[in-house]
């Protein structure tokens, strides 16, 4: 029952709303992810990114639209054997406090079929080898954290959502986190993570799904973004010393100087003003000896699009 | 099936861990034990065995207690789940709604008869080591033992209902009690308030047989007090069961049928919920 079209899509959601009573959490949502892409939803705590997650992992049924993971609705009871393929690791995870790490990871295992030999393994991966014994009550959260990412890579997932993966983390830990999922990614893993971290995730995704109030307000790479975003582009002169004023003049009244100090302008210009004022600025001759171009960083734009207007 | 089990064998481990099951086995194990030797009294040179009598006393205890184990074990196993946030994940795995229900349920209903054929039957075993009791009264308190397990499968089946339908762990406590108090207390209460206030006038031989039969904690007292003649000697009410046409296989249906109810309807609500 794959759409033809729809085949080399993994997610594929299409109008999706979903109500809690008359609150409208997610509003008219359209996504699709192909296989080996690495999506990052950012917004808000409340902009939907977790009641989007739980739709697309079958927990929750949309008020209307429909989803589609991996080819079929994932809250069909047919969909359960799909999701030998899912790995999820949600928010703040929380585990059986009374077991072991390792009989943790070994009881989830089991579920999706897998022998303990696996576990030990991912134990290690994650760095728990040496807590796989302590109960999971005593753990501290980076280690819980840990622990719910051996669960969630268990059986080498196709498709994986991680909901706020590195909160919590210490910036080591973050580092060897990423780590671990450029790994999955490199297998050939799909995945959807949701992020605060904007300056974490700009560097892996594919793509970024901005949400806020449960509306997709942007959606695409970060060239797109920042193309549909319309920011400036921000330009940094070093100038000799004392020639900073007479340089600023002979830039001309239409560029858009935004400081002048003794040796460094700065001036801002759209994308498309870029090349023809950079071309200027080398006809400008030897008062300018450095310059550096600086693109809006994604919170820029993600900050634009969170007010609907530009900074 | 191995899914089943693996879930089943969660709740067996759990139990085991947290000494629950310990602590069920000591309590059956030392009531008996208590209820025996206080039986044995009395009885002297007496025709009833001391078995029987044991199975009497039992019997009536375990209308109370098994029932609370049993709420105990069960009223937290979904409602505890939702509130920690572990079922969300659990269900991300490849099971299903049903089977998280029936793995569960096979895992409690595990502990509950681990902790009522180690404690009653090693009570059993002491006492026939003392004293010996008849054949009969040897399948008495076999059948007690199964109806106990039944009795309490029910209340697990029940506090599986609770649970799935409150919306928090306190709620399910205090509904979980509520429940036993209707069930084990009130009902008979209301039920022998109604015949005396009534006087035999609209509550007929026919009613009342209805009546008790429907109460799961009555099917239970019935079947232990008077299907073997023992035993209903001693419990003082030979041939009321026969009278009133009810069957040993009869009032293990209906117990059966309260068993599956809350157990389709805890499914029912759960296939509903939204985690």
């Amino acid at each position: 029952m794959v759409n033809s079209n729809t085949t080399s899509n993994v997610i594929s959601l299409q109008a999706v709303s979903k109500q809690y009573g008359t609150e409208t959490v997610l509003c008219n949502i359209n996504l699709k992810v192909r296989s080996g892409e690495c999506v990052v939803l950012v917004g808000h705590n409340g902009a939907g990114k977790t009641s989007l997650m739980k739709l697309m992992l079958g927990l929750t049924q949309p008020t209307s639209g429909t989803v589609e993971i991996l080819g079929g609705n994932p809250a069909f009871s047919a969909a359960v054997a799909q999701r030998m393929a899912l790995g999820y690791l949600p928010e703040n995870v929380v585990f059986y406090e009374a077991m072991t790490g390792f009989e943790v990871l070994t009881f989830y295992a089991r579920l999706k079929g897998l022998s303990g030999v696996e576990c030990k393994n991912l134990l290690a991966l994650v760095g728990l080898d040496s807590a796989a014994k302590r109960k999971v009550g005593t753990y501290s959260k980076g280690m819980r954290q840990r622990l719910g990412l051996a669960q969630a890579m268990l059986g080498n997932p196709q498709l994986l959502f991680l909901d706020e993966p590195t909160t919590g983390l210490d910036p080591v830990l973050r580092q060897h986190f990423y780590e671990l999922i450029d790994r999955l990614h490199k297998g050939g893993t799909t995945s959807v993570i949701s992020s605060h971290a904007l300056n974490e995730v700009e560097a892996r995704a594919n793509r970024f799904v901005i949400m806020k109030t449960g509306v997709i307000v942007a959606c695409g790479t970060l060239d797109e973004l920042y193309q549909q975003a319309a920011l400036p582009v921000r330009l940094q002169l070093s100038v000799t010393p004392g020639k900073a004023t007479g340089v600023a003049e002979r830039l001309g009244a239409e560029v858009n100087i935004d400081r002048v100090n003794n040796q460094s302008i700065s001036l801002s210009c759209l994308k498309e003003e870029k090349m023809p004022l950079i071309r200027h600025i080398s006809s400008l001759g030897e008062a300018v000896h450095d310059m550096q171009i600086m693109p809006p960083r994604l919170d820029e734009i993600y900050n634009h699009f969170m007010n609907g207007e530009p900074l | 099936m191995t899914l089943l089990w693996t879930l089943a064998l969660k709740e067996l481990r759990d139990g085991l861990r947290n000494r629950w099951i310990a602590a069920a086995i000591i309590l059956l194990g030392a009531l008996a034990l208590a209820l025996s030797l206080l039986g044995a009294a009395p009885t002297g040179s007496v025709r009833v065995s001391n078995l029987d009598i044991t199975v009497v006393s039992l019997a009536s205890l375990s209308v109370y207690l098994i029932p609370l184990i049993a709420l105990m074990l069960s009223f937290d196993a979904l409602v505890g789940e939702f509130e920690r946030g572990t079922m969300m994940l659990l269900l991300t795995y490849p099971v299903s709604r049903w089977q998280v229900i029936i793995g569960k349920f096979i895992g409690h209903v595990l502990i509950l008869a681990i902790a009522i054929f180690a404690g009653y039957g090693g009570a059993f075993v002491i006492m026939s080591i003392f004293a010996g009791g008849g054949t009969e009264g040897w399948q008495a308190y076999g059948m007690m033992m199964f109806s106990s397990l039944v009795l309490g499968a029910i209340f697990i089946a029940l506090g599986y209902l609770v649970s799935v339908l409150v919306k928090e762990r306190a709620t399910a406590a205090g509904t979980a009690i509520g429940l036993w108090l209707v069930f084990v207390v009130l009902y008979d209460l209301l039920l022998f308030g109604a015949l005396l206030l009534d006087k035999e006038q609209m509550i007929g031989q026919q009613l009342f047989s209805v009546l008790m039969l429907i109460s799961p904690t009555d099917s239970y007292r019935i079947f232990n007090l008077s299907m073997f003649e023992g035993v209903s000697q001693a419990a003082g009410i030979a041939g009321i069961a026969s009278e009133a046409g009810m069957s040993g296989a009869l009032l293990i249906s209906v117990m059966l049928l309260w068993v599956i109810v809350p157990l389709l309807a805890t499914l029912l609500f759960f296939q509903r919920r939204e985690l």
